[in-house]
């Protein structure tokens, strides 16, 4: 382990700490706050109990769906637009202030199109995530060098073998990010959703212990959708880094 | 060691080419976004008549919004959104900036903070709501609390990735014309991080934005948030739409505009 990830393991551990002393210590009312370690103690409680198994099961499930789609049609719309300058041009804007529109105010239409189910959860959790493939595509199709394209071409590659020897990998990393970010604006998207609007998963349950004056099971729902979507990315860090080193690019 | 391909997937940089437009090229490009806009209205317009109940047709919505700008109630309420959103985003402008210098100056801090920031960025901030709530009360300290936590990181990461990245060859230069520090700062480093911190500023404008209004849906009496939610409430779906239609111009509008700076500021 090198320095760096010691001096952050550090701080980390170090601001979790403090928080827990200035709860014990009544520096922080207990309405406000509860110690971290009375919250993992209680979500330990939850998750052998299987209260939440149901809400899990479900939050997941969407969040898995509308990472999948938003991957497919985000990298093939992004393609697509990048295909074609002017139209590209023409969404500039849009795709510059996409993420000022708060996408689940949708959620009565998407209700009113699909019906009471599970897919008016996925569309706010696919419409959060598919922009910033989109965007992703965007640039990594911008930066493939020139010279490699042209290098296929002098080698008479077939287009379908361009594409998958020469731009899919030169873009690779920057697809990596949109898919990386997509699957944290996923988990918002539906989150979200489930906090103001619907009638069950996570966000609901949190929503619904707020409500109830529930501290206990509040801060443990809060504290598990932050370790897992944090452990999430940290692993697909950890497996980009991997990926950059083979390239020699790190 | 950037920490750019990891957050600036939201960052939309833009097409490439920013050579000076002919009159006939810009003459074009005005007809595509007219365009544009043309297809998604005609889209609006399906969506209408598929769902009637949860959605006003362009036209009556255009009409809506036009009524409700001049409509003191909705000044009121858009002030009041103004307002934190402008504290939000001075806080987070500022903030943000100074946080980024300040890590991307001293490396080692930086290494270490890099991560930690990335992971903050993706986390769904919108469950940490009740927490903000319980810390600020209702009222406008919450909406600016959560206007802020959602619009500093980028603002962070990307000063934070402008610094680090500088290019070695200024730094020696102006070591070389035994420039003082203040005017290396002022004549070397902030022009050369300047085009990446406007893009860092535009996508916190964008989440400033997106959290003020989120913090209005839950924890306020006033503000264009609380008239979106009441909108869903009450059912009133035609104030509703034309709030989120004024919401989406103004937004788009500010993109614009930001956009265009930035390009400007990147030649």
């Amino acid at each position: 382990m090198n320095q760096v990830t010691l001096v952050r393991l550090c701080v980390i551990a170090g601001s979790v700490l403090a928080v827990e002393a200035l709860c014990r210590f009544g520096v922080i009312n207990r309405l406000t706050l509860l110690p971290p370690s009375e919250m993992a103690a209680y979500l330990v409680h939850l998750l052998v109990s299987g209260e939440i198994n149901q809400a899990i099961v479900q939050t997941f499930s969407n969040v898995a769906i509308a990472f999948v789609l938003s991957v497919v049609f985000g990298f093939v719309l992004g393609a697509v637009i990048h295909a074609m300058p002017r139209l590209r041009r023409a969404c500039d804007p849009f795709l510059a202030s996409y993420y000022s529109v708060p996408i689940f105010v949708f959620y009565p239409l998407f209700v009113s199109l699909f019906g009471l189910n599970r897919w008016p959860l996925i569309m706010i959790g696919f419409l959060f995530a598919i922009t910033a493939m989109v965007i992703a595509t965007l640039n990594g199709l911008d930066r493939v060098p020139p010279v490699l394209v042209k290098f296929a071409r002098v080698h008479r590659m077939s287009r379908s073998a361009e594409i998958l020897r020469v731009v899919l990998p030169a873009a690779g990393p920057y697809l990596f990010t949109g898919v990386k970010l997509a699957l944290a604006y996923s988990f918002i998207g539906v989150l979200a959703g489930e906090f103001i609007l619907s009638g069950g998963g996570l966000g609901y349950a949190i929503a619904y212990a707020y409500d109830a004056f529930d501290n206990r099971t509040m801060y443990a729902l809060m504290l598990f959708v932050l370790i897992v979507v944090t452990a999430i990315n940290s692993a697909l860090f950890i497996w980009e880094q991997r990926l950059l080193r083979r390239r020699g690019k790190v | 060691m950037s920490v750019i391909p990891e957050t600036s997937g939201s960052a939309y940089v833009g097409g490439h080419d920013s050579a000076p437009a002919t009159q006939r090229q810009s003459l074009q490009r005005l007809l595509d976004s007219f365009l544009l806009i043309v297809v998604l209205v005609v889209i609006w317009q399906l969506v209408y008549w598929k769902s009637e109940v949860a959605i006003t047709g362009p036209i009556e919505t255009v009409k809506t919004a036009i009524e409700l700008l001049g409509s003191e109630t909705f000044w009121r309420h858009a002030l009041a959104s103004g307002r934190a959103f402008g504290l939000s985003l001075l806080m987070s402008s500022i903030g943000g900036v100074a946080v980024g210098l300040a890590l991307g100056a001293h490396r080692f801090s930086g290494a270490v903070a890099a991560p930690i920031l990335t992971a903050l960025y993706t986390i769904p901030k919108v469950t940490l709501y009740p927490l903000v709530l319980l810390i600020f009360g209702l009222g406008i300290s919450a909406k600016v609390a959560f206007g802020v936590m959602h619009g500093i990181i980028p603002v962070v990461i990307f000063t934070m990735d402008a610094v680090r990245n500088i290019n070695p060859v200024l730094i020696k230069t102006a070591r070389v014309l035994k420039l003082s520090p203040s005017e290396t700062a002022y004549r070397i480093l902030i022009p050369a991080v300047m085009p990446e911190i406007v893009t860092g500023l535009r996508v916190g404008f964008s989440l400033t934005l997106l959290g003020v209004i989120i913090g209005e849906m839950f924890a306020s009496q006033q503000g264009l948030g609380f008239m979106i939610i009441n909108g869903m409430n009450v059912h009133n779906v035609r104030s509703l739409t034309a709030v989120v239609l004024l919401l989406v111009f103004f937004a788009v509008v500010s993109g614009s505009v930001l956009l265009a700076l930035e390009r400007r500021l990147q030649r």
